[in-house]
C-alpha cells in the first residue's frame, strides 16, 4: 500500500513496519519533525540517553542480546559526530544497527550551516553503508534497504542522514514488501565440494579443534544449536574468541575456554599443536594469532565465513568456505552423517589426554589471601552467586573484561556483550541499558573498571528515568589497569598517567542520581554485598575495591607464539622483545 | 550496451581462486568494478584504497548504462597476490558494487589510455618531436610557433615511452586519462 505523508511520519511508519519497538536517541534542531511524530504515537518507545555515544552502544546491547537490529536517532552536527565511536565499534564487532541522523535542509548543505557536518562523509568508513536522502519519495525504500543491509550477510551499522526539509515535505510511503528487492544478496550456502573436503579432513584428523567466533552468534540460535550437535557428536575440543562466548556452552564437554592473548593455556596449546583447525565465524584477529609465522604451524586450516574478505586476509585457508554458519553446518552435519559419522576415535582419545595434561597447569589459578579482594575472586563469587539467574553480562574494556571472560561461564548465546574489536572504554554501561530494555525481567550486570565506567557515567540518569535495574559491578583498582600492566611489562614499571586520580565516591554518586551504592573492600563480606546488590530492585553502583597491581594472566606477549605464554607465576622481566614492543 | 558485457564476476568466490602460497612478488592488475551510479560511490572506493593502504596506479570512472544507473570504475593497482585478492574481496563487499572483474586474470583484455602532451621547442628539437609523434601515431591538436599539443592513445606503456622521448625535447605538461579496459571476445 502506498500513502502520502510527511518525511518525518515516513520514518516512524517505516520503523513500525520493520517491527522496531525501541529507539535510543537524543533530540536537536535537525530532527525536531521526527521527534514531533514520536510524540504523537505509542507503538515505538523512545529512550532518551544522556550522550549520543551511549545511544549507539545501547542499540548495540539491544541488538546483541536479542538478535534483532538496534535503532538510534541523533541530531545533525555534534549529534552525528558523537555517534562515530559507537558506529565504529559496531562495525568492528559486526553488530546490526540502524542510525538516523538529522541534517540541515538540502538547500543549505555545503554552506557551513548551523550544526552542519558532512555526516555521510565522516561515517563512510565506519558504517557498512550510509545514505543521504535528498527526496522524501526515496525515504521509505531507503529505510527498508537499510534494515536489509544492516542485517544480512555480515551484519553491521548503517546510517541514514535525513535533511530537515525532507522530514517536513510530503512524499509517498511504501511498505517493506513493496520496495524493490536489493541487489545486495550475500551468499549463504557453502560450496558442497569444500564442505565435503572438510568432512573428509574431520574424519581423518588426529588432533582436531573447533575455533569459533562471533559469526556463530551472528548467525543465530539455530546455528549455535548445530554447532553444539557437531562438536558433541564428533567429540572434538572447542575453543572460542571473546566474541563467540556462549555459542557453545561453557559447561559442555568439549569446552576448553577462550583462546588468544588472555585465553586459557590449554586452548592456546591445542590451537598450536592441532592438525586440523576448523574456524567457524572467527576472523583470525591479532589477539588470536600472535605472530603469524608461528601460528599453528602444522595444521590444515578450514575457514567458514560469510564475508569473503575475512578469508585469506590474515591466515591462508586450506579449505575456504564462504557462507552462513547455520547453512554451512547443516550441510556439514548432513554429509558427515551420510558418510557414517566417522572420526579417528583412537587418535582423538590421545589428543584429549594431552589436553587434560595441559589443563593441569591450572592457568587461571590465583591466591585469595589476606584482607584485599583479588579481582579474580570477586568475579568467581559473582559467578557463583548469579550463574543460576536469567543473566546477561556486559563489560567495559580492560583487565576486568578479560577476567570476566575467563571467570564467568556462558551456556547460551546472546548473553555476553563486550567491545572486542574496537575495545571501547565506556561501552559497557550504555550497552547494559540496551540489554535491560530488551529483557526487563532479567538480571543485567555490567562488569566494569572504574576508569572505563566514568567514560559514560552520565547514563545513570537514563537508568533512573526508565527504571532500569542495571547492576554496575565496578572492579575498582584505582588504575587504568590494562595500561598499567603493559607499562609494567614493557616500559620498566614507569606508570605514566595510568592511575585514576580524584575518583568520585561511587556510593555518594549513586545516591546523587537516586540509585543505590554499595562499597565492599573485604573478601569476607563480599558475598553478602553481592547478594544485597542482587536483591535491590533498581540500579546499583557496586564499588568493589580490589588489589591494585594484579596482572591478568595467562598472557601471550606481543610478538610471541601460542606456546610461549606468560603465566601468573612466571618472571616477566624481558618477556616482550623490541619487535613485540611496537605491536599493540 | 557492450560495455556491460563482461563475464560473471569473481567477487563472491574470490577466496577460491587463490594461488597455492602467499607470494612476495608484486603484481599489477587491472580491475573493472561495476557500481551503482550514486552519490559518494567513488569516495567509497577511493576511501577503501587509502584506508587500507592499497596502491592506485590509475583510476577512471564513467557512467556506462544510463537507464540502469551503472558506472564502471577501472582501477590499475599493484600488490602481492594476497593483497590483490583482498582488494577484490573488499571491493566486493561495498554495498553499491555489483561486480568486480580482474581483467588481468580473467583471460585476455585490451587496455587503452589517452594522453595530451604539450611540447615547447625550436629548431631541430621541434622537428624531432614532430617526427617521433608521427612514429607513435600521435595527432597534433594544437600548434603555435613555439609549441605543440599532441594527442596520443595507447597502452600505458606506450604513453610512458612517448613521455620519455618528449622529455629532452621540451616537454612542458602532460594530462593522462587513466586506463580504460575491456576483456577480449565475448
Ligand atoms: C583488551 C582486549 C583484549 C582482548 N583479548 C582477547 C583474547 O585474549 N582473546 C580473544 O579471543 N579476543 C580478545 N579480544 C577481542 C579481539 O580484539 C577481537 O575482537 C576478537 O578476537 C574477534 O572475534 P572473532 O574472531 O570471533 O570475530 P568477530 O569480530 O566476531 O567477527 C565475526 C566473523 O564472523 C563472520 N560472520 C559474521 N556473521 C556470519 C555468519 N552469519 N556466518 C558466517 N560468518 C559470519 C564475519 O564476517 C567475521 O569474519 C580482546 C579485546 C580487548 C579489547
Ligand atoms: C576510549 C578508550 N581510550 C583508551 C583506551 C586504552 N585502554 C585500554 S584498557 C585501559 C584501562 C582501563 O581501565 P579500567 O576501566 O579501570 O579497567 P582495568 O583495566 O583497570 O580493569 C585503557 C586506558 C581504550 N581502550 N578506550
Amino acid at each position: 500500500m502506498t500513502r502520502q505523508m510527511t518525511g518525518a511520519k515516513i520514518v516512524v511508519q517505516a520503523l513500525k513496519d520493520q517491527g522496531v519497538e525501541v529507539v535510543f536517541g537524543y533530540p536537536g534542531g535537525a530532527v525536531l519533525p521526527i521527534y514531533d511524530e514520536i510524540f504523537q504515537q505509542n507503538a515505538i518507545r523512545h529512550i532518551l540517553v544522556r550522550h549520543e555515544q551511549a545511544a549507539i552502544h545501547a542499540a548495540e546491547g539491544y541488538a546483541r542480546s536479542t538478535g534483532k537490529p538496534g535503532v538510534a536517532l541523533v541530531t545533525s552536527g555534534p549529534g552525528a559526530t558523537n555517534a562515530v565511536t559507537g558506529l565504529t565499534d559496531a562495525l568492528l564487532d559486526s553488530i546490526p544497527i540502524i542510525v538516523f541522523s538529522g541534517q540541515v535542509p538540502t538547500f543549505m548543505i555545503g554552506n557551513d550551516a548551523f550544526q552542519e557536518a558532512d555526516t555521510v562523509g565522516i561515517t563512510r568508513p565506519c558504517t557498512k553503508h550510509n545514505w543521504l536522502v535528498r527526496e522524501t519519495d526515496a525515504l521509505s525504500s531507503t529505510i527498508h534497504e537499510a534494515f536489509h543491509v544492516a542485517t544480512s550477510g555480515r551484519p553491521g551499522p548503517v546510517l541514514i542522514d535525513v535533511p530537515k526539509d525532507v522530514q517536513f515535505a510530503n512524499g509517498t510511503y511504501e511498505a517493506p514488501t513493496k520496495t524493490r528487492t536489493s541487489h545486495y544478496q550475500p551468499q549463504v550456502k557453502g560450496d558442497m565440494d569444500e564442505i565435503t573436503k572438510l568432512v573428509d579432513a574431520l574424519e581423518r584428523a588426529k588432533r582436531p579443534i573447533f575455533y569459533t567466533g562471533g559469526g556463530v552468534i551472528n548467525s543465530g540460535s539455530a546455528a549455535c544449536q548445530l554447532l553444539r550437535e557437531l562438536v558433541d557428536a564428533t567429540g572434538a575440543p572447542i575453543t572460542s574468541t571473546l566474541m563467540g562466548l556462549g555459542a557453545y556452552p561453557a559447561n559442555g564437554k568439549g569446552w576448553l575456554g577462550m583462546l588468544g592473548m588472555h585465553g586459557l593455556y590449554e586452548a592456546n596449546m591445542a590451537m598450536h599443536d592441532c592438525d586440523l583447525m576448523i574456524n567457524i565465524g572467527a576472523r583470525f584477529d591479532d589477539r588470536i594469532t600472535g605472530t603469524i609465522d608461528h601460528f599453528s604451524p602444522n595444521s590444515t586450516k578450514v575457514h567458514i565465513d560469510i564475508d569473503p574478505s575475512s578469508i585469506n586476509k590474515v591466515i591462508r585457508a586450506d579449505i575456504p568456505i564462504v557462507g552462513d554458519v547455520g547453512h554451512v553446518l547443516e550441510d556439514v552435519l548432513k554429509v558427515w552423517k551420510a558418510r557414517g559419522r566417522k572420526t579417528n576415535t583412537e587418535a582423538m582419545a590421545k589428543w584429549w589426554k594431552k589436553i587434560e595434561e595441559w589443563k593441569t597447569r591450572d592457568c587461571l589459578s590465583y591466591k585469595q589471601t589476606g584482607k584485599i579482594i583479588k579481582p579474580q575472586y570477586a568475579l568467581e563469587r559473582l559467578e557463583a552467586l548469579t550463574k543460576d539467574h536469567d543473566r546477561y553480562i556486559t563489560t567495559e574494556v580492560g583487565q576486568h573484561q578479560m577476567w570476566a571472560a575467563q571467570f564467568l561461564g556462558f551456556n547460551d548465546p546472546h548473553r555476553w556483550m563486550t567491545s572486542g574489536g574496537l575495545g571501547t572504554m565506556g561501552y559497557g554501561f550504555p550497552a547494559s541499558i540496551g540489554v535491560q530494555l530488551a529483557h526487563p525481567e532479567s538480571l543485567v550486570i555490567n562488569v566494569a573498571g572504574e576508569a572505563s565506567w566514568l567514560m559514560n557515567m552520565q547514563e545513570m540518569g537514563t537508568a533512573i528515568q526508565f527504571d532500569l535495574p542495571v547492576k554496575q559491578f565496578i572492579l575498582n583498582n584505582e588504575r587504568l589497569g590494562m595500561v598499567r600492566q603493559w607499562q609494567e611489562l614493557l616500559h620498566g614499571e614507569r606508570y605514566s598517567h595510568s592511575w585514576s586520580e580524584s575518583l568520585p565516591d561511587f556510593v555518594k554518586l549513586a545516591e546523587a542520581f537516586g540509585a543505590k551504592g554499595i562499597r565492599c573492600d573485604d573478601p569476607e563480606k563480599l558475598d553478602d554485598a553481592i547478594i544485597e546488590m542482587l536483591e535491590y530492585d533498581g540500579p546499583v553502583i557496586f564499588d568493589c575495591l580490589v588489589e591494585k597491581h594484579e596482572n591478568c594472566f595467562p598472557m601471550i606477549p606481543s610478538g610471541a607464539a601460542h606456546n610461549e605464554m606468560l603465566m601468573g607465576n612466571d618472571s616477566t622481566g624481558d618477556a616482550i622483545g623490541a619487535k613485540g614492543a611496537v605491536l599493540v | 550496451m557492450s560495455a556491460l558485457k563482461i563475464k560473471k564476476g569473481s567477487n563472491k568466490h574470490s577466496a577460491y581462486n587463490l594461488r597455492p602460497n602467499f607470494s612476495d612478488v608484486t603484481e599489477r592488475h587491472t580491475l573493472a568494478v561495476l557500481v551503482d551510479n550514486e552519490a559518494g560511490v567513488l569516495a567509497r572506493v577511493i576511501g577503501l584504497f587509502s584506508g587500507r593502504g592499497y596502491n592506485i596506479e590509475s583510476l577512471t570512472v564513467a557512467e556506462v548504462d544510463h537507464l540502469g544507473k551503472l558506472s564502471r570504475i577501472t582501477i590499475v593497482t599493484t600488490g602481492t597476490p594476497q593483497v590483490i585478492e583482498q582488494i577484490k574481496a573488499q571491493l566486493g563487499r561495498i554495498v553499491p558494487v555489483h561486480d568486480v572483474h580482474d581483467l588481468t586474470v580473467e583471460g585476455a583484455s585490451v587496455e587503452r589510455e589517452l594522453a595530451l602532451f604539450k611540447v615547447a621547442g625550436e629548431g631541430d628539437k621541434r622537428v624531432e618531436a614532430l617526427r617521433l609523434a608521427d612514429i607513435f601515431r600521435a595527432n597534433v591538436v594544437d600548434s603555435t610557433l613555439e609549441s605543440f599539443v599532441f594527442e596520443i592513445t595507447g597502452t600505458p606503456e606506450k604513453i610512458d615511452a612517448f613521455a620519455d622521448l618528449m622529455r629532452p625535447l621540451g616537454l612542458e605538461e602532460v594530462a593522462r586519462t587513466g586506463v580504460a579496459a575491456l576483456s577480449r571476445g565475448v
